[in-house]
């Protein structure tokens, strides 16, 4: 999970990186207290998860509590990319001498972790990574060694930091380091890292990704996450269930998350003659499809109204195809009268056969059965597109 | 022949004991594998159908000579469960288990790399087959038969179809890498181990979205593999930013696409499928 500017700064400060006075505000009211109590300029900043907060005017300067209203009065509600803001962030404005760039992140490449720094912060550092390159420094760190403060001044010297600041920084990696470690982060970032006239480093603005895997010993990280209850997604978590809510017509439903990628990308491809249907989610029930995961996943899947016809694509592997056919006749039973879409089925594998007969057998008016893949996407598309159409 | 494991493989279970262990420990064993000894921290004395159970890694390989350990212990323990299994020098160590923090994962891995005894496989991963000779995971084995063809994945299931799709021809050796960031054993070694078995003419390299380990096994595969390649990658319609069921599988920015992936494979002289279909239907065509 992705964390917003005002959350990673909250684990900056849990964790003893010098950060800038603030605090976060849902309301006009509380922007313009926490500016009072800060005694000075503010920067007000919309809380989005996505870059060019800047450019879309959702970053600004107020020099009093006044101007703190009228700014927070304008970026509350806006709307940046697709996200609405609902939360501002507002902090005491340093004096800004230089910008830097700081990250760790997570190496798949090299099976390890990565230390990124430059002293040409401020901007976005694929850009200096692609204009500039010898101006970004590149440390990998190992997992059982991680940073200690002599790997901490070999990455702030490789960055070319002024040798002045250099403990300072020193000392920030190894924080930051910590954060990375105790908060199961695969990601954290400080961009920009400032220096302030008077030799101050302060982190500015951060960006931390967690770690979903390590939810199980990270009770606070609950905390972090704002996504609305109503939605599809959330619902679909609480049932268990690992499931994508995606722009298009047609619900899928399959066993392991490879053969579901692959299933969306069949049933595009089918789509494009009739029409542009696209997949309306990916959702994996998991290797052993059993009934009541599959009767969970139908529930989510037919109840969300993007959706016209449903794909359930299942390879019986440890769990054969009698069994999967049984769960699903069973699933649409419970479901009852709330089973108005037509489900194209291709079950293969593992006693292929007899799991067809059995769906064959049941007469079941919306249930279609198709042999094979991609012969199965080209009919749900064609229905999808019927329905669509109607 | 065939990779990593063949018909002198002892496997032991670590988490024998436990609801999956269990099943799949019966599971191998029905299909042939030679299951010599199951690992439960407290439980040395107990057995499973008979298999014995012990303490620790270290006295069910002095006991049985076992060579491969099959991990599925739940994410808390695996880092210590596949530490012990480096102590213990095993060459193989295979994770099964699902949702293991990536932090985790990467510490035994970069412990195993300072040990230089054990090959891990995974984690999150189905596991690994040689049909006919053994098996070491919970890949169902009585989809395929053995035969003449590679077959490495990141995914399970999509293992599980090319295995079905291409059954009338066979594989030496199938093995599902896993789907998280940081994996023991990359498409690479898989590629550089079928190149240099005798008994594996061809080979079907599975992929998907997310990282760039497709993209260097296609530089690997210009310039040190002479068998034909055929590939599939999955997640072209992913949309950037989301995690498709695997915790690796996620498009960040323009990287780690699937269109990326194709392409890479193809300038390399991979032919790419399509659909999974499609793809053993090119690999047909080579054999035929």
């Amino acid at each position: 999970m992705d964390l917003y500017e005002y959350q990673a700064k909250q684990l900056f400060g849990k964790h003893g990186l010098p950060i800038t006075a603030g605090d976060v505000a849902t309301d006009v009211d509380a922007a313009v207290a926490i500016s009072e109590s800060i005694n000075g300029p503010v920067v007000v900043k919309a809380q989005v998860k996505t870059g060019g907060r800047g450019k879309a005017g959702g970053v600004k300067l107020a020099k009093d509590p006044a101007e703190t209203r009228e700014i927070a009065t304008a970026i509350l509600g806006m709307d940046i990319k697709g996200h609405t803001v609902h939360k501002v962030l507002v902090a005491h404005a340093a004096d800004i001498a230089e910008e830097y760039y700081v990250s760790f992140l997570l190496d798949r490449a090299n099976r390890a972790f990565l230390a990124m720094a430059s002293v040409e912060g401020g901007v976005e550092i694929e850009e200096v990574a692609v204009n500039n390159p010898e101006a970004l420094a590149k440390i990998r760190i190992d997992a059982l060694e991680g940073v200690t403060p002599e790997k901490a001044r070999e990455i702030a010297a490789a960055a070319k930091f002024d040798e002045a600041i250099q403990g300072q920084v020193a000392d920030i990696l190894v924080k930051l380091w910590a954060v990375m470690v105790a908060e199961d982060a695969t990601l954290v970032e400080v961009n920009p890292l400032v220096l302030t006239p008077t030799g101050e480093v302060l982190a500015l603005d951060g960006k931390v990704t967690i770690d979903d895997n390590a939810d199980y010993r990270q009770p606070e990280h609950a905390s972090f996450d704002d996504s609305n209850v109503d939605d599809i997604e959330t619902r679909a978590k609480a049932m268990g269930l690992n499931y994508v809510k995606l722009e298009g017509d047609v619900g899928i439903i399959g066993n392991g998350a490879g053969l579901v990628m692959s299933t969306l990308d069949v049933v595009a491809y089918a789509g494009e003659e009739f029409g542009d249907i696209k997949p309306a989610n990916f959702l994996d029930i998991g290797g052993g499809a059993s009934a009541e995961v599959m009767a969970n996943g139908l529930d989510i899947v037919l109840n969300d109204p993007d959706v016209q016809a449903v794909f359930v694509n299942i390879f019986g592997g440890i769990t054969s195809c009698d069994a999967v056919a049984n769960g699903i006749l069973q699933a649409v039973d419970q479901l009852g009268d709330s089973v108005t879409k037509p489900i194209v089925c291709r079950i293969d594998g593992n006693n292929a056969v007899v799991g067809r007969e059995i769906l064959t057998n049941s007469n079941h008016p919306l249930i279609e059965l198709v042999e094979t893949m991609d012969a199965a996407a080209r009919r749900v598309a064609e229905l999808a597109a019927a329905k669509k159409g109607a | 022949m065939a990779i990593w494991l063949n018909e002198d493989s002892k496997i032991l279970v670590q988490g024998m004991t436990g609801s999956e262990g269990t099943k799949h420990t019966r599971l191998m064993v029905a299909s042939g594998a030679n299951v010599v000894a199951g690992v439960t921290p407290g439980k040395a004395g107990a057995d499973v159908d008979g298999i014995p159970v012990f303490n620790d890694v270290a006295a069910a390989m002095a006991a049985t000579g076992a060579n491969v350990s099959v991990v599925f212990v739940p994410p808390k323990f695996a880092k210590a469960a596949v530490e012990e299994a480096v102590d213990a020098k095993i060459p193989l160590c295979v994770v099964i288990t699902e949702g293991i923090p990536v932090h985790d994962s990467a510490q035994f891995y970069q412990y195993a790399v300072n040990a230089g005894t054990t090959r891990i496989i995974g984690p999150n991963c189905p596991g690994i087959i040689s049909p006919g000779k053994s098996n070491a995971g919970i890949i169902p084995s009585d989809i395929t038969k053995p035969g003449r063809i590679g077959l490495v994945s990141k995914s399970g299931t999509l293992t599980y179809q090319m295995m079905y799709e291409l059954r009338d021809f066979g594989f030496t050796t199938c093995v599902g890498i896993g789907g998280d960031p940081i994996i023991g054993t990359t498409h690479i070694d898989a590629l550089e181990a079928f190149q240099n078995d005798p008994e594996t003419d061809a080979i079907v390299m599975i992929g998907e979205i997310g990282g760039d380990a497709e993209e260097r096994a296609a530089a690997y595969i210009k310039d040190h593999v002479t068998k034909p390649v055929v590939g599939y990658v999955a997640g072209f319609t992913a949309p950037e930013g989301k995690t498709m069921g695997h915790a690796g599988a996620i498009v960040s920015g323009s990287s780690g696409t699937a269109v990326a992936k194709q392409e890479a494979l193809e300038a390399a002289g991979v032919q790419v499928g399509r659909t999974p279909s499609a793809t053993a239907d090119l690999m047909r065509k080579i054999l035929s």
